[in-house]
């Protein structure tokens, strides 16, 4: 236990550390004045050496953590997430060192940030492994794919540097709304830490029994006060709040009530921003990524698909393949998280060929990486918690 | 088509864009750009060339990158549909009624609408086939129709080009040097640090790298076809074998799909995670309650004895005990045998004793095995019960007569005819669990004594010869999609003009930062002229035309 709690002490630190150096990016931003300043700058230096500092200590907390439960640390959406959010750092300071870039850093780092935010508002206990996953693939195939979407997640960290210094957000258009949806999202992405950890902070529990889908009786535990309730629910907290609706067996009445007080603490959220600025979240954002070179952005955009797609395509679908062979005895089974792998390939197969063939370079692109990152983290987060399947462990 | 004779006097192939020999433009279209267009070397492919016949035609239709691109684009589309609801076999039914009244009662209108289009067994859909097999088509023709006139021209090309070819490259650069030979050969030092390869000529350079990293795409695509056609290849029999297998708790059976092949199973274990033991995760037992740390199966594989009889199970010879778990199943002769279910208590026989009714004095008891049951007991001399009817998953009565559901005994129920000495007629019973039905009332009764139970492990049985084919095109797409990612093919031209002048241009097919910080470092050492990047950085990047194929 004494490692456990060692291992959590060190990703709070790690999660410090990135705060701090997103910090200094921003400093170094603002504070260069030329080219040649902005690549070399002091600012920016001592960043990059806290982002690193921040990097080891979030490898410390991975490492100790799988010495304390004897497994990999990526089996449940909290340890994948936190790792997902590492390799983000880890894959940022590797196109740091390419391109020297602080801006990138201004936009990676938050990114990694609400990446563990969100990880940590699900259950933290050491989980051991069931039997499915008891195989050195689970090492190999959840860490080669989660570098994968690492790295390929940094093209649309550098796509949205791209798109908020090129598009025009003093004028309506299409692009401002899409962009000003981006910024949205992050924002739900917030509502959720917030309101979760509030009511977990408050030790908010409902219990309920409800009938399945498959007519057996359950019980679950609401974290947030129910707005739905489950499939023919019975109250065992009595004292506790009463659901305004019932859902049908095929709804799931605590992700819908998590969701629903997600969105409405995001959209409060982003309400009282938009009233505080009188303009678009998007133009707050926009001053940061002035600096940056428009080409060098595109070129980043590009580079990052380039090195993720082939980890991705030995991680999320070679070795993917080889364990479901031997552990489901089929390489192959169209379990939606496994579809999921292969509409991300095939998305960023598209990219390759349009960016190849057809010149699409700038703000096409731009969208593309962005899209390609909301498809990563739809295959995370939506087809784990809302599309059941086999991957469904958390 | 007649060949296209270039000023220099090369003969080039009709369609070539730029001459494969000095680089001067072809075609109107490129006499007039500012830029050429440098992808597949301005060479003639087949697609942009004949464009008459019907096989022209659909050549080209597959050739087209949009194309190719819009197929992708169907597949993940219509992909991403079929993960909305369950596919079929994720659905606890079977006959196809059934299956359209599940997506109708647990999906709705969307559901009538998902299964209607088909997308309920969509991966199996002739529609989704067809997408594949285009895709693959487009692959194959695509490839074919680039890397065949970009090879050539590769090969081909000229150290010395022709200035008109320099001045419309991306990266370039003119003026007046000190001295321009002295420029060139410390130009061809520094390039060969940088581990260029370099080829002179006549007051010409050539420094070229990475040129293999042009084939990765075709290698990839190469690794893509075999993996296809290994998927197609499954369709073929022999060539995989897909079996299920209940097998009881002491039960022998023949493997299906394995003539020859006899399994045993000796015990089904399931084992939980215990707090004493894995103490590190108390808290998640705490929360989660039981979590499964173990299935497996200890079986015995067995095998027809040579010259047996085919079927004959009496000669089987021992092959070898093996303990089948998750992720590890049992390997024999190219078969894999995988833990994939079980079921918990099955049945396997029950006791009764024939009891009268009056005195509660039995006359004996007698077990009924459940899959194999006798058709008499024999208590005594004239004493006997005989078993006149068996339903082994009783399930309520039709037209008056008792059925079952299912040969798996989950709810017993027997018609005994009961033979005592006081009765040698024999009275007539029947007995399910918790019931006893008589016609007339008896004088005896089967009084339930006692039930056996075993588990029954769920395996499948699997042989894939193509599993080899499939891995081999991974590893050749893997290959050729490292090979054009991470090296990039860059070359960089130095010409003298008159007097001390220089031309200087560069080309590369990706990573532009990469080849200019190359080429700064050549420009410092060797004195070149400045260069520029003329692809006019913030203001003309969004709408760079590609070739629209």
């Amino acid at each position: 236990m004494e490692l456990a709690s060692l291992s959590a002490n060190l990703l709070l630190v790690s999660f410090v550390a990135y705060l701090i150096a997103t910090m200094f990016f921003g400093g170094a931003v603002k504070g260069s004045n030329s080219e040649a300043t902005y690549k070399n700058n002091r600012w920016g230096n001592i960043a990059i050496v806290i982002t690193i500092i921040g990097f080891i200590t979030h490898l410390g907390y991975f490492v100790l953590r799988w010495i304390a439960s004897g497994h990999v640390p990526v089996s449940n959406m909290f340890e994948f997430t936190t790792a997902f959010g590492m390799m983000v750092v880890g894959a940022f300071i590797l196109l740091f060192f390419i391109y020297r870039t602080p801006s990138l850093g201004l936009f990676a780092l938050p990114l990694a940030i609400i990446i563990i935010g969100y990880a940590s508002m699900f259950p933290r206990e050491l989980a051991p492994l069931i039997p499915a996953l008891q195989s050195y693939w689970l090492t190999v195939h959840v860490i080669t794919a989660a570098i994968g979407e690492a790295i390929l997640a940094i093209s649309a960290v550098a796509g949205l540097v791209f798109l908020l210094k090129n598009v025009d957000l003093t004028k309506l258009s299409k692009q401002r709304f899409w962009l000003e949806s981006v910024m949205f999202t992050l924002i739900l992405v917030v509502g959720f830490i917030l309101s979760a950890s509030t009511f977990a902070a408050m030790g908010y529990e409902a219990k309920f029994t409800y009938i399945t889908q498959s007519e057996q009786q359950a019980q679950i535990v609401y974290n947030y006060p129910p707005l739905f309730g489950m499939n023919e629910y019975e109250s065992l907290t009595p004292d506790k709040m009463t659901p305004f609706a019932e859902m049908p067996a095929i709804v799931n009445g605590k992700t819908l009530t998590t969701l629903v007080w997600s969105v409405a603490t995001g959209t409060v959220l982003y309400l009282l921003l938009r009233l505080v600025l009188r303009r678009p979240v998007a133009t707050l954002f926009q001053p940061f990524a002035k600096k940056a070179n428009s080409q060098v952005m595109d070129e980043i955009g590009y580079r990052s698909v380039l090195i993720g797609f082939p980890v991705f395509t030995l991680g999320a679908l070679i070795f993917a393949m080889i364990w479901a062979q031997e552990a489901w005895s089929r390489f192959w089974g169209w379990d939606p998280k496994e579809v999921w792998a292969l509409i991300t390939w095939l998305f960023y197969a598209a990219y390759l060929h349009l960016r190849l063939s057809r010149g699409w370079e700038g703000k096409k692109s731009a969208w593309l990486a962005v899209i390609g990152f909301i498809i990563i983290m739809f295959n995370l987060i939506a087809v784990n918690l809302i599309i059941a399947g086999l991957h469904s462990y958390a | 088509m007649s060949k296209i004779r270039c000023q220099c006097g090369h003969e080039n192939p009709f369609g070539t864009v730029l001459c494969e020999r000095c680089g001067r433009p072809q075609t109107e279209e490129a006499k007039k750009s500012k830029l050429i267009d440098m992808r597949y070397e301005g060479s003639a492919r087949r697609s942009q060339t004949y464009k008459k016949s019907i096989i022209d035609k659909v050549w080209n239709f597959f050739s087209s990158v949009k194309i190719g691109v819009s197929i992708i684009i169907a597949v993940l589309t219509t992909s991403a549909i079929g993960t909305l609801f369950p596919q079929k076999l994720f659905v606890p039914v079977v006959r196809e009624v059934d299956i359209a009244a599940y997506y109708e009662k647990y999906y709705g209108t969307a559901g009538v609408l998902y299964y209607k289009l088909g997308f309920y067994d969509m991966y199996n859909s002739w529609w989704f086939i067809t997408l594949i097999g285009m895709l693959g088509i487009s692959i194959i023709v695509a490839s074919i129709d680039r890397v065949v006139p970009l090879y050539k021209s590769l090969k081909k090309q000229r150290t010395k080009r022709h200035v008109s070819f320099l001045r419309r490259q991306r990266i370039y650069g003119f003026g007046s040097v000190e001295d321009a030979d002295g420029s060139m050969a410390k130009a061809e030092e520094k390039l060969k640090a940088l581990r260029y390869n370099i080829k002179a000529e006549d007051g010409a350079l050539l420094a070229e790298k990475g040129r293999f990293s042009r084939w990765g795409p075709y290698v990839n695509h190469t690794g893509l076809i075999i993996f296809l056609l290994g998927v197609l290849l499954r369709g073929l029999p022999g060539f995989y074998v897909d079996e299920t297998l209940w097998l009881r708790e002491g039960e022998t059976r023949s493997l299906p799909g394995a003539p020859g092949y006899y399994l045993k199973n000796n015990e089904f274990i399931i084992d939980t995670y215990s707090k004493g033991e894995d103490e590190v995760f108390g808290e998640a037992i705490d929360r989660v309650g039981t979590i499964v740390k173990n299935y497996q199966s200890d079986v015995t594989l067995y095998k027809e004895a040579e010259g047996g009889l085919p079927g004959q199970s009496e000669q089987l010879e021992f092959v070898k005990d093996y303990s089948i778990i998750v992720n590890k199943p049992l390997n024999f002769d190219g078969y894999n045998v995988f833990q994939m279910d079980y079921r918990l208590d099955e049945l396997k026989s029950m006791t009764f004793s024939l009891t009268e009714k009056a005195s509660d004095t039995s006359l004996g008891e007698f077990t009924v095995d459940l899959i194999n049951p006798e058709s008499i007991y024999r208590l005594g001399e004239d004493t006997y019960v005989e078993l006149k009817d068996f339903y082994p998953d009783y399930d309520g009565t039709e037209d008056g007569k008792p059925k079952s559901k299912s040969p798996v005994p989950n709810n017993p129920a027997f018609i005994f005819k009961m033979v005592t000495p006081d009765k040698p007629a024999g009275e007539m019973s029947f007995v399910a669990i918790r019931s006893t039905l008589e016609t007339e009332p008896n004088d005896y009764k089967a009084k339930f004594v006692s039930a056996e139970t075993r588990d029954t492990t769920g395996l499948v049985i699997r042989k894939d010869k193509t599993l080899y084919i499939l891995l081999v095109g991974g590893i050749i797409f893997m290959i050729g999609v490292a090979q054009g990612s991470y090296w990039n093919h860059r070359r960089i031209w130095i010409q003298e003009g008159e007097g001390n002048e220089l031309f200087l241009a560069g080309h590369t097919n990706k990573n532009w930062f990469g080849l200019k910080e190359d080429l700064d470092k050549v420009k410092d050492f060797a004195n070149l002229p400045l260069y520029e990047d003329r692809q006019d950085t913030e203001s003309s990047m969004d709408e760079v035309k590609g070739d629209n194929s």
